[in-house]
This record gives C-alpha cells, sequence and structure tokens, in this order.
C-alpha cells in the first residue's frame, strides 16, 4: 500500500514539477520577445548567429535531403510502378518532401545539429559566469545572448527546410529520371501541376517556422537554466535533442491535422 | 572606520539562498571612497555572496546595502543597471566571452554603452591592454592564454569603462606567484590611476594585506573582526593569527557541521 502511495506520490510530484517548468520556459520565452528589440535594431548579432546555427548546418541538411529524396525516388518508382502510374514519381517526391519529410526531417537534423550547440554555448557561458559578467557589465543576457540565438534559430529553420525539399526533389530526380528513366517531362510537369503553392508549399514553410520556434525556444531556454555544472551541461544538451525531437513530432501531427482535413 | 564619505555601506544584512543556511548573518561594513578595502575569509563564508550584493545580483533578506547612498534592492531595473554602469566587477576566473578575441572583449562595454566611432574605441583599447601589458596579445582568443594573462585581460575589461567601484572575487585564485605579484600591482595602480574604490574578496592573505587600506574578516556569514594590514599583523586575536599564519587549528572549524563521529561510524557498521 506504502508502495502504491509512493508511486502516486512520485507520479504526482513529476506532473506538477513539468507544468511548473513549462510555465517557468514560457515566461522565459516572453521575457525574450519583450527583449528582442535589441536584435531587430542590430540585426548583425542575429546574422551572426544564422551563420552559426544555420549556414553550418547546411552540410548535414543538404546531403541528408539528397539521400531522403534518393530513397523516396527509389521506394516511389517501386509501388507507383505496380499501379503503371510511374510518370507521377515526380507528384509523390515533391509532396513528400515540402508536406512532410522537409519541415520534419530538417526539425529534427537543426535540433540535433544546432539546437543542442546552443544550449551547450548558453549552458558553458553560464558555468564559466560570462553571463554573470555581462549582466555586472549592464548588459542584459537575455537580450545579448538569447534572443539573437532565438531568432536566429526561427529565421534559419524554414530556409534549412525548404534547402532540404529542394535537395530531395533533385535526389528524386536523380534516382527516377536519370538512373531508372522515368520521362523527365511528366516528372516535372505532374509535378508542376500537382503540387499547390498555399496547400502544399505554404503549409509546409508554416510547419517548419513552427518547429523553428520549438527547437530555438528548447535550446535556449534549457541552456540558460541548464546547472553551471559540466554534468548539468551534458544533461541540458540531451534534454534539448530530445524535448525538441518530440515537440516537432507532436507538432508535425496536430499541424497535419489542422492543415490537411478533407483535402 | 568612521561611516562618513563611505561609498558602499553594508548595514546589518543577512542573506540566505533557502530556509536551511543562513549565508550572511548582520554583516556591517563600509568602503571609503578612493580605498581599497580587502574582505577576507575562508571558501564558503559569504564573502561573493556579499560582492552579489553590492552588485545588485541578490537582494538581502533583512538589513540594507547602499552604493553612492542610495540603497541598492530598491533600485528599479534600469536604475540598477545604470548604477553598473559605473561598477567593474572582475570574476574569479576572469569569466572573459569566450567567443570573442582580447580585443574584442575589452571593446564590449564601450560598443555596447556608448557611441563612440571605433577609431576612439581602438585607442582606448589598446590604452587599457596596454596598461596591463597585453597589447601584443590583442588578437589572441581567451583559449590561448595563460590562467595569468586571462586576469590580465578581464582586468583591463573590468576598468573599460573607468568604473568608480571595482570589486575583485578571489582575482589571486590558481595563479603562480609571479603573475600573483603582477596582479596585485595592476589592481592597486589601476585603482589609484583611476581614482576608483576597490573591494576585492580573497583568501590570499600575504598578497592582500600588501595592497589594501583596510581589511574586514569574514567567518560563517559575519564579520569577525577588522582593521588596517598593520594593526591585523599585530593582531593576538585567536582567529586573526590562525587565518594570517595559515594554522589548521583554532577557531577557524576545519570540519562542516556533522553529527557525532562515532554514531555515524556505528550506523553504518549497523
Amino acid at each position: 500500500m506504502n508502495a502504491l502511495a509512493d508511486f502516486f506520490e512520485h507520479l504526482g510530484a513529476r506532473a506538477t514539477g513539468a507544468v511548473h517548468r513549462l510555465g517557468f520556459a514560457t515566461r522565459f520565452l516572453l521575457l525574450t520577445l519583450r527583449n528582442s528589440g535589441m536584435c531587430f535594431r542590430r540585426f548583425s548579432l542575429v546574422m551572426r548567429e544564422i551563420y552559426f546555427a544555420g549556414v553550418l548546418s547546411l552540410i548535414i541538411i543538404l546531403v541528408s535531403g539528397l539521400f531522403v529524396g534518393m530513397v523516396l525516388g527509389l521506394q516511389g518508382y517501386d509501388t507507383l510502378e505496380r499501379y503503371g502510374s510511374s510518370s507521377a514519381l515526380g507528384v509523390l517526391v515533391a509532396l513528400s518532401l515540402v508536406r512532410e519529410l522537409g519541415p520534419v526531417v530538417s526539425g529534427l537534423l537543426f535540433a540535433s545539429r544546432a539546437g543542442s550547440a546552443i544550449t551547450a554555448e548558453i549552458g558553458l557561458m553560464k558555468a564559466t559566469e560570462q553571463l554573470a559578467a555581462m549582466e555586472m557589465m549592464a548588459v542584459d543576457p537575455i537580450a545579448r545572448v538569447i534572443a539573437p540565438r532565438f531568432w536566429a534559430g526561427v529565421i534559419s529553420m524554414p530556409l534549412l527546410a525548404a534547402m532540404f525539399s529542394a535537395m530531395g526533389v533533385f535526389g528524386g530526380y536523380l534516382v527516377g529520371v536519370r538512373l531508372i528513366g522515368v520521362d523527365a517531362g511528366s516528372f516535372w510537369s505532374q509535378m508542376q501541376a500537382a503540387v499547390d503553392l498555399r496547400e502544399d508549399i505554404l503549409n509546409g514553410v508554416i510547419k517548419s517556422v513552427v518547429f523553428g520556434i520549438a527547437v530555438a525556444w528548447i535550446a535556449v531556454f534549457e541552456g540558460y537554466d541548464a546547472p553551471p555544472t559540466a554534468e548539468g551541461v551534458s544533461r541540458a544538451t540531451t534534454r534539448t535533442v530530445v524535448t525538441s525531437s518530440l515537440s516537432i513530432l507532436a507538432l508535425d501531427f496536430i499541424l497535419t491535422a489542422l492543415m490537411f482535413r478533407g483535402t | 572606520m568612521p561611516a562618513t564619505d563611505n561609498l558602499v555601506e553594508v548595514d546589518d544584512v543577512n542573506f540566505a539562498y533557502d530556509a536551511t543556511r543562513q549565508v550572511l548573518k548582520g554583516v556591517k561594513l563600509g568602503v571609503r571612497r578612493g580605498q581599497m578595502v580587502a574582505i577576507m575569509g575562508l571558501s564558503g563564508c559569504g564573502k561573493t555572496t556579499l560582492l552579489r550584493l553590492i552588485g545588485g545580483e541578490l537582494r538581502p533578506s533583512a538589513g540594507e546595502v547602499r552604493v553612492g547612498g542610495r540603497s541598492v534592492a530598491e533600485l528599479n531595473h534600469e536604475e540598477r543597471f545604470a548604477l553598473r554602469r559605473k561598477m567593474g566587477m572582475m570574476f574569479q576566473f576572469g569569466a572573459l566571452f569566450t567567443d570573442m578575441s582580447c580585443y574584442d572583449n575589452v571593446a564590449f562595454q564601450m560598443r555596447e554603452h556608448t557611441d563612440l566611432p571605433e577609431e576612439l574605441i581602438n585607442d582606448l583599447v589598446l590604452m587599457k591592454l596596454q596598461a596591463v601589458g597585453l597589447r601584443g596579445a590583442q588578437g589572441l582568443m581567451p583559449a590561448e592564454l595563460s590562467g595569468g594573462m586571462a586576469r590580465r585581460v578581464a582586468l583591463a575589461r573590468t576598468t573599460a569603462l573607468d568604473p568608480m567601484l571595482i570589486m575583485y572575487d578571489e582575482p589571486f585564485a590558481g595563479l603562480d606567484p609571479v603573475s600573483m605579484g603582477v596582479i596585485g600591482q595592476l589592481i592597486r595602480s589601476l585603482n589609484d590611476a583611476l581614482g576608483a574604490t576597490s573591494i576585492i574578496v580573497t583568501h590570499d592573505v600575504a598578497e592582500a594585506l600588501k595592497l589594501v587600506n583596510y581589511v574586514y574578516f569574514m567567518s560563517e556569514g559575519a564579520i569577525v573582526t577588522q582593521g588596517t594590514p598593520d594593526e591585523l599583523r599585530a593582531s593576538d586575536k585567536p582567529f586573526v593569527h590562525q587565518f594570517v599564519h595559515g594554522e589548521t587549528d583554532g577557531p577557524m572549524p576545519f570540519h562542516y557541521p556533522a553529527d557525532d563521529y562515532v554514531h555515524d561510524l556505528q550506523a553504518v557498521e549497523a
């Protein structure tokens, strides 16, 4: 009986702890948004972080996009060929990428590559008293360190997702048209006819912006909240990747349910 | 020390991070303008917490900290930041920004708080680095510096805007004797050149007594004695004697408070 009570007590404590932490993270996000003025007055601060979070993530995004596109080309052809509609390969590749795989896979890669780096950097700045030093110099670390990294994540993510999708379409073309021999004209023309700017591309962009906000928010919060020890920073970095990945998958389901109902 | 003309006044301050551990207990001290004051005591006695209270990072649970006659805890965010622009704080291991060169570290506050043209900032940064002997290291990153060099760059950064109050948190920690002497001399000469007021938190007695005008000794969150360096060297108080001569036995406990030793050992055996 005692073990059962302990179990429920532990479960309750975990639940209230999670809600408390979510509230704290939300207040932190609001504080970051309120202190974002400096980012837009001095956009070079954000540009620098876009370089670290976005440009340096390009290789992994482009290579992954190419391979995902090539696999889609192979798998798609194999399936479509059974129904005699291999000419629709371009449509399948493009819709899979712009609606789902582009935002989701690039979001997961962005969380692992850039999100973890942001958390580790902020956590280490805290552990080595750099944030405290900044505050003692009358410079608000939220405005100077956190907000530029947050906005860099939000801006980079849709651009990376777009490049992932573009590279994926190219990968699908390489395998489908160049390797297997699907007609290039039908590959491109069917894609052009079937992919809708608002229904498909814009919704994909909205997804990637939402994922960008989620990953950037989680990354900066975990870094700022990390205990100032080696173990604390290490745990925070792991939490960023796990929480971001799960959030992306959950948000993807919610957004897909809202966007593509009955279409 | 008379209470007049004090830039910093700490008045019966109590502070606790949590309900179980009282860090400061009725601390009362004053720092006169233009002087260097050392706050000494064993690790964990509340010295750094006191600096954080003076800088407005923490709020006292009772009592008042005044800088320039104004209560720090009562300042709003803008006023607190305005006060900090007139303060400098050197952290224990320098706390240099690791993504910036030495030059950019020193230029940081000038770029953040002034509209000075880059040519003038360049001149000022080179002057500050020259003063600590590291003009030649301006392009190096913090990771490329030795501990002593990093501390000197941090000193140049701390004095970048010629602050009226400079606080040093363990400026000698982890330094070799030569670097310690260099940092000590720089702290004294920069304080005198700027006409600033300095508070040095340290447990390095020999180095601090050479530099400062007045010393406060802290133990377990309270000021236990105070005086000029000469008074303290001549003191026969057991506490001061133990600290100045680094003796393990004396009024300062070696052991952290614990239950009865025999009881603890028997509990494990059982």
